[in-house]
């Protein structure tokens, strides 16, 4: 479960106040809202890359407000997939569980299941540069999910894919969701999006955040 | 309706390659009068002159020093200027650019005072070099310490110094450059994954600064290399002391030997060509020059 109670966000002239939600354990959040809305600033308050003014971010019961990103045990997925180039896709899957004190076997063999399921194992040797845009997505969310998170934050991962490429990777994530029952925050702008994925749906606007 | 015709483009690039073409061939035209005032005789006589021999030598060393000193420098510096938000961020940017700016020989005379006439606890900067100096041999008495000169200024570390000073302002300037070429989201998702700050910098930024900071350590070299305003004035001329090969032209023109001072300014220019075809090289392959 995530919930954010009555945060307070500052950004020199940007500012969101008293901003609440909650998305149950296992539950498919979308938040919509328009471009510079604040959709991503509150993403990345969640992972704790943004320091928050006032109000409280619960992740499972725990208070994480004031703990740093690592330690909230969240998977972060952002616009582009923003993958590291020097790592093969292997490496890159593998590298949160080995941070996190995996043996390097276990975290090698979930990189494999993980690409398993996103349908990207032939892809495990390359490295980044030249992965289509869907591809690049795949691996982000595969790298996100590997040390088994509460909760998965997506920042627009489906806006730059053509319709295609979007459908597939939609299903993908959603067949993942149902098969491993993590939480998921997904922010877009598309209201399709919005209504294929989400179970909840909330929209975000003038700096408030409401059900949609 | 009729609309004016496109004019011709060819003005416009002859324009382009004229200005740029006359810069080239001057370089190349400098080059080519180094190479046709020298033969290989005056390159071999070159090498077989001790001093030069011995300037040569002196020359890798305090390069390769310089070059590793900017590295250690410059990667910090580089990284803190690109990340991290402080107050007088400008002035401090503005600060480390200065000796990039400043006349090779004001660097030379600010670093000789600095050494010399600044007191820190009743001692000149020289000198408390120095007790540190003898201190270490105090306790180290078998290392290699113990074969240091005492002291900085007119001796060899004061050519390491020099060269430090203009060298690394370069190569903090090339790190800046790699560091806002890589995206801080990387870092961002290294640090949910479970990286502190340490962790994302070494095992995610570090591997994709490689290239940068290999540019930034060839940069700090040719410069060093180059260097001979502050060295002149800082640790003097003195040959098979403090000679390097830019002071060795220097010393050959004032004894009236040119033959020689052009040999040994065509190594250096041979050794600068490699490097700078070395950076273009790893430029390519780093995709940020």
């Amino acid at each position: 479960m995530v919930s954010l109670k009555n945060i307070s966000i500052k950004l020199g002239e940007f500012a969101l106040d008293h901003v609440s939600m909650e998305i149950p354990t296992s539950k498919y959040g979308v938040l919509m809202g328009s471009s510079g809305s604040g959709k991503t600033t509150i993403l990345e308050s969640i992972c704790g890359l943004k320091k928050i003014r006032s109000g409280k971010i619960i992740l499972n019961e725990i208070d994480v407000t004031n703990l740093r990103p690592g330690d909230r045990h969240l998977g972060y997925v952002p616009q582009e997939g923003v993958l590291f180039s020097t790592m093969t896709v292997k490496d890159q899957i593998a590298f949160g569980p080995i941070v996190r004190g995996w043996k390097k076997e276990d975290a090698f063999e979930r990189a494999k299941e993980l690409a398993s399921s996103l349908e990207i194992e032939h892809l495990l040797s390359r490295k980044p540069l030249g992965l289509s845009g869907g591809e690049s997505q795949r691996v982000a969310l595969a790298r996100a999910l590997a040390s088994r998170p509460n909760l998965i934050c997506l920042d627009e991962p489906l806006s730059a894919l053509d319709e295609d490429t979007r459908d597939k990777a939609c299903s993908l994530i959603k067949r993942l969701h149902e098969k491993e029952g993590f939480t998921v925050l997904h922010i877009t702008h598309s209201a399709s999006e919005a209504e294929m994925m989400g179970e909840l749906a909330f929209r975000i606007s003038e700096g408030k955040v409401i059900s949609a | 309706m009729h609309s004016k015709k496109v004019s011709s483009d060819i003005p416009f690039y002859a324009a382009m390659w004229a200005a740029g073409g006359m810069y080239f061939i001057l370089i190349i035209a400098l080059l080519y009068a180094d190479a046709s005032y020298t033969s290989l005789e005056n390159i071999n006589e070159a090498l077989n002159n001790k001093s030069i021999r011995a300037s040569i030598w002196l020359t890798m060393q305090t390069c390769w020093i310089t070059a590793v000193l900017s590295i250690i420098v410059a990667v910090p510096t580089g990284y803190i200027l690109t990340r991290f938000k402080f107050p007088l961020k400008r002035f401090f940017d503005s600060i480390i650019d200065i000796p990039i700016v400043l006349p090779p020989l004001v660097i030379g005379l600010s670093l000789l005072i600095l050494f010399n006439q600044v007191i820190l606890f009743d001692q000149s900067i020289e000198e408390l070099c120095a007790a540190a100096l003898n201190s270490l041999r105090s306790i180290l008495p078998n290392s290699p310490i113990f074969d240091l000169p005492t002291g900085v200024t007119y001796k060899v570390p004061a050519i390491i110094l020099a060269q430090f000073t203009v060298s690394c302002a370069f190569a903090i300037r090339t790190m800046r450059n790699t560091f806002e070429s890589l995206d801080p989201r990387q870092e961002n998702v290294a640090l949910t994954l479970g990286c502190n700050r340490s962790k994302a910098f070494w095992k995610v930024v570090l591997p994709q600064a490689s290239f940068g900071i290999m540019t930034a350590g060839i940069l700090a070299w040719a410069r060093a290399l180059g260097e001979f305003g502050p060295i002149l004035v800082f640790a003097g001329a003195t040959r098979g002391k403090t000679e390097v090969l830019a002071t060795t032209v220097f010393l050959e023109i004032s004894i009236g030997n040119l033959e020689g001072a052009v040999a040994v300014s065509f190594l250096m220019v041979s050794a600068a060509l490699i490097v700078l075809i070395m950076v273009r090289l790893l430029g390519s392959k780093n995709r940020i020059w």
